[in-house]
């Protein structure tokens, strides 16, 4: 009997912390699946963020540190310059990457740090329990925009990818979204081509993925994929920002 | 091979952070210290080490733990508000047990305060400026020899015990040149010897998949965080007795018994040559670990003592550990300047000679 489907060596054989219909395991497993499949899980260091994904060094089979709250492009810049031919990457949340951490992310991507950012977009703060994010949405209701978010009052969402784009040593920056199978292949393809800028030693690579928080959204899993597909990737349009040539 | 050489305080605290073996420096341009990370983007990279301009204090101190966790042996240095934007790091180098060296080239405060010298980042370095129960290890040199060889050593004495170390330093001692010998260098730990010798470090595990490292500060169950801190006190316990250091002058029969680290202990001591040539008889206890802050020094303060007095270039916060010191057996004074305002030697002398002819 052929086996057409297991479970990733990638990822520890242990329960996800993560609430029904989040596609934190399925970003995870993306990541951790294109590791093995390079034959690189024990060449790969992984910086975690603050955030639901705090623990993610429990699930993710590679040697991992936490950092604080947006901080982690600085610790993967210091992981890379100690080990500059290993994999070093950082998953992080919107709360932490575009918010707090807005200052290293954008100055790693200057530096044209050789690692991958792996940017998981909800909308919204997720362990802290659903305030607003820099990313929520026009319209959008969370605690602490609890009749939705004005552009008066809060301004307009940001655009990371497209921020980080304008960078020269950001070599490759693509947006994903993880709600259709057909999404989630293209955002595996990202996540190789990413590891790739890497290997080669090109620059700075980042990969938004569009996620989903059922539970801060007050939806169920179904209607979360359909609040994303509706909702996030009208504002925040699909598709590859850069890429060098070498990758194509 | 050592070498006597005449240098500028700045200067040679990096250069003995290179000797010492400390491969990585990520620095942040602050004054009085920018000479540091200009000399190490210089310095460095043609010895094999790596200089990286961070985007802040907050970046430099992030780098610095991401590089001492992946087994890098790092150097920081800052100057007190930069220092103080680097607690967040402290805290989490602390609970995560990543050695880092770190250089406070002290300035007055509070706010940005002045570029002058100070000592009122005391209590942030002894107290802990960040959150949690942690200590850093905090040594304060008197001089630049003595700041080379603190600087040199420490890099090594981090390592063993997985703890930052802070150097406490000040804007005079980073701007001033002085003849040093400087010690020998340290070969670089290679990157292919990082696993071996900091079994601990993140690396990527290679082919051995059932020894996966994590580096981490996170205890989401209180009885495991508690476990965890009572752990980190247990090797502050030995650390007390290990790594307590101080110097003494005739404390034993003095009149008058001053306490002093720093540029202002090396006051004092000619504060106490002039008070000598007055017929009163003062002696200096000097720590230079302010955490561990020498206690038992305080046990040699005899009957003969009228006044023991803390001088400080702050408004007084070493002389907390002074009174915890001496216990009560004799009465504490202050002799302060701050905002970078520098007692004279003969300031002390008088101020001193004062407070011990109104309590004789």
């Amino acid at each position: 009997m052929k086996s057409v489907f297991t479970y990733t060596n990638g990822m520890t054989p242990v329960d996800t912390s993560y609430c029904p219909g989040c596609t934190h395991g399925i970003a995870h497993r993306l990541i951790m699946e294109t590791l093995e499949e390079m034959g690189k899980l024990g060449e790969a260091i992984g910086a975690a963020p603050i955030g639901c994904s705090v623990q993610a060094h429990k699930f993710m089979n590679v040697d991992m540190c936490e950092s604080a709250h947006g901080r982690a492009p600085a610790v993967a810049s210091g992981i890379k310059r100690v080990h500059p031919n290993k994999l070093v990457f950082t998953y992080q949340g919107d709360g932490d990457l575009a918010s707090i951490g807005m200052g290293e992310i954008v100055h790693a991507a200057a530096r044209g740090e050789k690692i991958c950012t792996f940017f998981i977009n909800n909308c919204i703060y997720g362990m802290t329990s659903g305030q607003m994010a820099p990313t929520t949405l026009v319209g959008q209701k969370t605690t602490t925009s609890q009749d939705g978010r004005t552009v008066e009052q809060a301004g307009m969402p940001i655009k990371m990818s497209e921020l980080i784009a304008t960078l020269d040593c950001a070599v490759y920056v693509e947006r994903v979204a993880l709600d259709t199978p057909a999404h989630i292949r293209l955002a595996k393809k990202a996540v190789r081509r990413a590891f790739a800028v890497q290997e080669k030693k090109l620059g700075f690579a980042f990969v938004e993925m569009l996620s989903t928080c059922p539970t801060n959204w007050g939806l169920t899993p179904p209607d979360s994929m359909k609040w994303l597909a509706d909702k996030m990737i009208p504002f925040y349009p699909l598709g590859v920002l850069k890429e060098p040539e070498d990758i194509q | 091979m050592t070498e006597k050489v005449l240098m500028k305080g700045n200067e040679a605290f990096a250069e003995a952070a290179i000797r010492g073996g400390a491969r990585f420096y990520f620095g942040y341009p602050i004054t009085p210290q920018s000479e540091i990370p200009e000399f190490m983007s210089r310095e460095l990279p043609k010895r094999g080490g790596t200089f990286l301009q961070a985007e802040s204090e907050l970046g430099a101190v992030n780098m610095a733990y991401g590089a001492g966790a992946a087994g890098g042996s790092v150097f920081l240095s800052s100057s007190s508000p930069g220092i103080a934007l680097m607690q967040e790091g402290m805290s989490f180098l602390c609970s995560a047990e990543v050695p880092v060296v770190i250089l406070n080239v002290s300035r007055g405060g509070p706010g940005i305060g002045g570029i002058q010298p100070g000592q009122a980042d005391y209590f942030q370095a002894t107290r802990g400026g960040g959150n949690g129960d942690y200590k850093l290890i905090v040594f304060a040199p008197a001089s630049i020899q003595e700041a080379v060889d603190l600087i040199y050593e420490s890099v090594a004495l981090s390592d063993a015990w997985q703890n930052p170390i802070m150097i406490f330093a000040d804007g005079i001692m980073g701007q001033m040149m002085e003849p040093i010998t400087l010690p020998q260098a340290r070969p670089f730990i290679e990157e292919a010897d990082i696993a071996a010798k900091k079994p601990w470090a993140i690396v990527g595990y290679g082919n051995d998949d059932g020894n996966r490292r994590v580096v981490k500060s996170l205890r989401m169950q209180p009885d495991e965080l508690e476990a965890h801190v009572e752990k980190l006190f247990k090797k502050y316990e030995q650390a007390k007795t290990a790594l307590c250091r101080y110097e003494s002058t005739n404390v034993a029969d003095a009149d008058i018994v001053f306490v002093a680290f720093g540029t202002v202990a090396r006051i004092t001591k000619e504060a106490i040559d002039i008070l000598e040539a007055q017929g009163i008889r003062a002696g200096l206890i000097r720590p230079i670990s302010l955490w561990p802050f020498p206690y038992g020094a305080f046990d040699e303060v005899g009957s003969k003592t009228t006044v023991v007095i803390s001088a400080e270039l702050s408004m007084g916060q070493m002389i907390d550990d002074v009174k915890l010191g001496i216990g009560g057996r004799k009465p504490v004074r202050l002799i302060h300047r701050t905002g970078g305002m520098i007692p004279t030697s003969i300031e002390i002398a008088e101020r001193a000679k004062k407070i011990y002819e109104e309590l004789r």
